[in-house]
């Protein structure tokens, strides 16, 4: 009897610690990098450990009363008393847990409105749209459109408009294209038919749901600088599990830095050279969908996103395609170029039909938009 | 042997068809008004539905062992995780409780049969019309790949058939759980024996009771985002589509404001088989049988106003997100009583666990960690972390299968003498719960850890750096130890049905009105039916209170019962019919016939209608 419950304790303690110590989980809720997602953990913690002091006085009880009261070998059965029940005593365990509760509705309810406050201050403004099944970041004041990365300073906080956008939506010229509408509520039909989505980066803040037609707003900050792993958290279609994105964080001076850069018309290849093959192609077939500021269209006019992701600074990206498929592999893109839809089922990207050349050239274009 | 299809007397003149006389063999099945053959009816077919969501299940598990893997497509993989959903929730769970209150509420509360014999045929037949529409799906353009919870605009643009057939298939099952919510409450409020008040009926009638409520109410608001979908779907309406200056949320609400009850629709009759078992195997009465029974109610009533707590994060606002997370944190209360009074139960008892006992412990230990899980969500804050991952996946599998599944299990090791006249193998009975326990906690505990480090529900993969393989290879590895123990419970069947039926009235000692009559019970339940004085009266027949303490068998010969021992007199039994089948049929076809041909759809409306006004004019009893 001692040795077994050794040997179950000891796969207690064993499971424990293999739960508590994950070191390589990357979009972890327990591992929160920055003030909003240190108010959600320390609500959480709290709670936790209530739940597991509840769960081990009734657990224990029952596993008591189990052993206490059998019935033991070799005794005749007697018939227990019929106790009916004690008034004072379910009085008494529906006050406690309730009083439990109330205590931590408490924090609970405070946190609900700390977190849904609008950041005062020196806040950086970005829009999120989510499409199917990709992020778009669009930075308002500063200019800059990107896809996939939300690039942001540390100690800052980020306030996010986000909004869902599908097919039929357009580049907008006005700075926000993810505003909720015209005060009397119409939906601008720019927007198109998108499904819900949920931007979820769990190391710097909770689930925002994206929701077409309502413009949800979520605010997060990063303590330090880094590369935090998110995904889009609602079912959203085939190619759900494959919407993924990251927040990366700078320091303040790397951001602006990282601002200049992004601002910048895309680089422009040798003329000759495969690269300028690619763009070649890429004005043929490409621009149907994506942006590349700079660039300028058969008739002069400049290249603008129509659904797709724009691309002026593809090659400054560590991922692309929801962040699915990783920028330091030629293969991987070109993979994506042949048939976007073996890749990530349902992919509204057309497979064009390029050749295996026309694929190389189209790459080495991308691979210099840096 | 079984009597040949064709009735060959008792034709009556007014009905299209004559009155089947079949009473044993597949016709005696497929007419049949008997409580007791729908009952069972209900538990074969939900079992083997059981069974193919279970497949679905290792499907799922199989693709998610590992990173990375492309065992199934997204599109199938999301077939398959939406078929789980639905057959789980709405061909498992619902249809099993429903074949438990089908066979026993009568007995329990000394009935003949339900009020209503040929609507309770009607409900099973829609439910096994239901279930196979909506798995012809797979076969005809695809099966539903929304998600059981069907999110617009998503079900709306995907452009393959399944929703379409989610929809029209729930709306079927829908008007089967309809029915039988309206015909099994008028059976409780009106047919009970003589003597047995409300206040004397098993805990499981009132469970039961409560459901039929949960049902009748909110059913409907499922009816009209069901609609609203198939509407958006076939005929191009947009009840959802934000262009067109619809709110997509409208479905949420709707869909939550029925699913969240759906919860307790789900749970509630495990807690009353639980509640059932325990007193038996414990030798005491139920602990404060009021206090449960008001618990259960205070749930049916709170639990229409928390379905935001799946929503918290849409964007609803803080002071939407306040309120539901303290209605939620309100609900926990009733429902937290419940496991205290279980305990009490057993308090004092004199335990014995055979397998029934051990069935509805697991329910009590497993409904715990859901229930403290829960607990957790009403934290509004540390949901916005824990939605839509497998936290909750996790929590609700915790609610419904070690909760409503064990339950049913116990139930079905409880009530097999009963309803089989055999009692199934109490070795494999316990193998089967221990390695059921096991393989759950494994399936399912490591869920709770996969969630909180960041794994999203419903992805075909995920990659190799977000570090999420050891658990979900563990998970998989329990989902086969769970399929290996219901591997043993069927062998147990197959075993335990080529015995003898040799059982006692009343093998396990027990206390309410089902354990009177034989094991199985005749098709009119009682020769006599029996007069109530107590709660748990057939206890009271058995065993008296000589003084405070002290409680004795009644002696031989001495039972309390006061009704006249002549036999069946004045039995009126309701005849068998073909009208439910006929009408159900016609469902089916019109539902078809909305999916592809107007045709069709016309055939089956009249094929429906022929069955309702036969049914009409056919008399009940002849």
């Amino acid at each position: 009897m001692r040795t077994r419950t050794r040997l179950i304790l000891g796969l207690a303690a064993l499971a424990a610690s293999a739960a508590a110590c994950a070191p390589n989980a990357q979009q972890d809720s327990l591992n929160p990098q920055g003030p909003y997602a240190d108010k959600i953990y320390d609500l959480f913690v709290p709670v936790f450990w209530i739940a597991v002091g509840v769960f081990v006085v009734v657990e224990g009880l029952l596993l008591f009363i189990a052993l206490r009261y059998r019935r033991r070998k070799g005794r005749a059965a007697e018939i227990p008393p019929q106790i009916h029940g004690n008034n004072r005593l379910e009085i008494g365990w529906t006050i406690l847990p309730a009083l439990i509760l109330a205590g931590v509705a408490v924090p609970t309810v405070t946190t609900i409105f700390d977190l849904a406050r609008e950041p005062q201050g020196d806040v950086l403004e970005v829009n999120v749209l989510a499409h199917q099944w990709w992020w778009e970041f669009d930075y308002p004041q500063e200019g800059v459109n990107t896809a996939n990365e939300l690039h942001i300073p540390t100690g800052r906080p980020v306030y996010l408009t986000l909004c869902a956008v599908g097919l039929g939506y357009e580049d907008q010229p006005t700075p926000s294209v993810c505003q909720p509408g015209p005060p009397d509520g119409a939906i601008p039909a720019a927007i198109g038919d998108g499904v819900i989505h949920s931007f979820w980066v769990p190391e710097l803040a909770g689930t925002q749901d994206v929701v077409p037609g309502q413009a949800n707003t979520l605010t997060l900050q990063a303590d330090a600088p880094g590369r935090y792993s998110g995904q889009c958290k609602e079912f959203c279609g085939l190619s759900h599990a494959y919407m993924k994105f990251a927040v990366v964080a700078h320091t303040p001076e790397d951001y602006d830095a990282w601002l200049r850069g992004q601002q910048a018309d895309a680089v422009m290849p040798e003329s000759g050279s495969l690269a300028a093959t690619g763009m070649d192609v890429f004005l043929g077939q490409c621009i149907a969908c994506h942006a590349v500021q700079g660039l300028e269209d058969a008739n002069g006019n400049p290249v603008v996103a129509n659904g797709g992701p724009n691309l002026t600074h593809f090659a400054s990206r560590e991922c692309f395609a929801g962040c699915w498929l990783q920028n330091d592999d030629p293969e991987e893109l070109a993979a994506w170029l042949d048939n976007p839809a073996a890749v990530k089922q349902g992919s509204w990207m057309p497979d064009y039909g390029l050749t295996p050349d026309e694929i190389d050239a189209v790459v080495a274009y991308l691979k210099g938009l840096t | 042997m079984a009597s040949v299809s064709v009735p060959t007397t008792g034709g009556r003149a007014g009905g299209l068809l004559r009155r089947p006389t079949a009473t044993t063999g597949f016709w005696s099945w497929v007419t049949t008004v008997d409580h007791k053959k729908i009952g069972i009816l209900y538990g074969v077919t939900a079992f083997a539905f059981f069974i193919v969501g279970g497949t679905e299940a290792l499907l799922i598990r199989l693709q998610l062992a590992q990173p990375d893997q492309a065992l199934l497509s997204p599109s199938v993989y999301n077939e398959i995780f939406t078929m789980h959903g639905i057959t789980m929730v709405f061909l498992v769970v619902m249809p099993l409780s429903a074949a438990f209150i089908n066979y026993l509420i009568p007995l329990m509360i000394g009935a003949r049969d339900v009020a209503f014999p040929r609507l309770n045929a009607l409900s099973y037949w829609l439910f096994l019309f239901a279930g196979i529409f909506i798995y012809s799906s797979w076969f005809l353009g695809g099966a539903p790949n929304g998600g059981w919870f069907g999110y617009a605009p998503n079900a709306v643009l995907d452009p393959t058939r399944g929703m379409t057939f989610y929809a029209i298939g729930l709306l079927m099952a829908g008007v089967a759980s309809t029915v039988s919510a309206i015909n099994i409450a008028v059976t409780i409020l009106n047919m009970r024996a003589p003597g047995m008040t409300l206040f004397r009926m098993p805990v499981f009638a009132w469970m039961s009771l409560v459901v039929q409520f949960l049902l009748a109410f909110s059913l409907p608001i499922i009816t009209v985002a069901l609609f609203q979908l198939l509407f958006d779907k076939r005929f191009g309406t947009h009840f959802f589509d934000s262009v067109a200056g619809a709110d997509p949320v409208l479905w949420q609400h709707l869909f939550w404001l029925f699913g969240h009850p759906e919860v307790y629709i789900l749970i509630l009759p495990a807690m009353g088989i639980v509640s059932e078992i325990l007193p038996t195997f414990a030798r005491k009465p139920l602990f404060g049988y009021q206090f449960v029974v008001f618990s259960g109610i205070a749930i049916g009533f709170i639990g229409f106003g928390v379905w935001v707590h799946h929503m918290y994060a849409v964007g609803l606002g803080p002071i939407a997100n306040t309120a539901f997370g303290i209605s939620t944190i309100i609900i926990a209360v009733p429902t937290g009583v419940k496991i205290f009074n279980w305990l009490g139960t057993m308090w004092k008892g004199d335990l014995t666990f055979p397998t029934p006992m051990l069935f509805a412990i697991g329910f009590v230990a497993m409904f715990v960690i859901g229930g403290l899980s829960g607990v957790t969500h009403s934290v509004v804050p540390a949901d916005y972390q824990q939605t839509d991952t497998y936290y909750i996946v996790a929590h609700f599998h915790y609610v419904l299968f070690g909760g409503a599944i064990f339950g049913l299990f116990g139930g079905m090791y409880y009530w097999w003498p009963k309803v089989f006249g055999r009692k199934l193998n109490e070795g494999l009975g316990k193998v089967h719960f221990w390695l059921m326990l096991i393989g759950f906690n494994l399936t399912f505990g490591p869920m709770h850890v996969l969630g909180l480090q960041g794994m999203p529900r419903r992805i075909q993969t995920y990659p190799e750096e977000l570090g999420l393989t050891f658990w979900n290879l563990v998970s998989t590895v329990g989902a086969f130890m769970i399929a290996l123990a219901v591997l043993l419970f069927l062998i147990n069947v197959a075993m335990t049905q080529r015995k003898p039926k040799a059982m006692d009235a009343d093998p396990w000692d027990a206390r309410t009105l089902e354990w009177l009559t034989t094991s199985p019970p005749p098709e009119h339940n009682f020769d006599e039916i029996p007069t109530v004085h107590a709660l748990d009266e057939a206890w009271h027949r058995k065993y008296v209170e000589t003084a405070p303490g002290r409680v004795v068998p009644v002696p031989a010969g001495g039972s309390g019962a006061d009704e006249a021992a002549s036999a069946g007199h004045g039995v009126h039994l309701p005849a068998p019919s073909y009208y439910p089948v006929v009408a159900s049929l016609g469902v089916l076809l019109l539902g078809y016939g909305v999916v592809f041909s107007w045709w069709l759809a016309g055939v089956g409306a009249v094929v429906m209608l022929a069955g309702l006004y036969a049914w009409a004019l056919e008399p009940s009893v002849e």
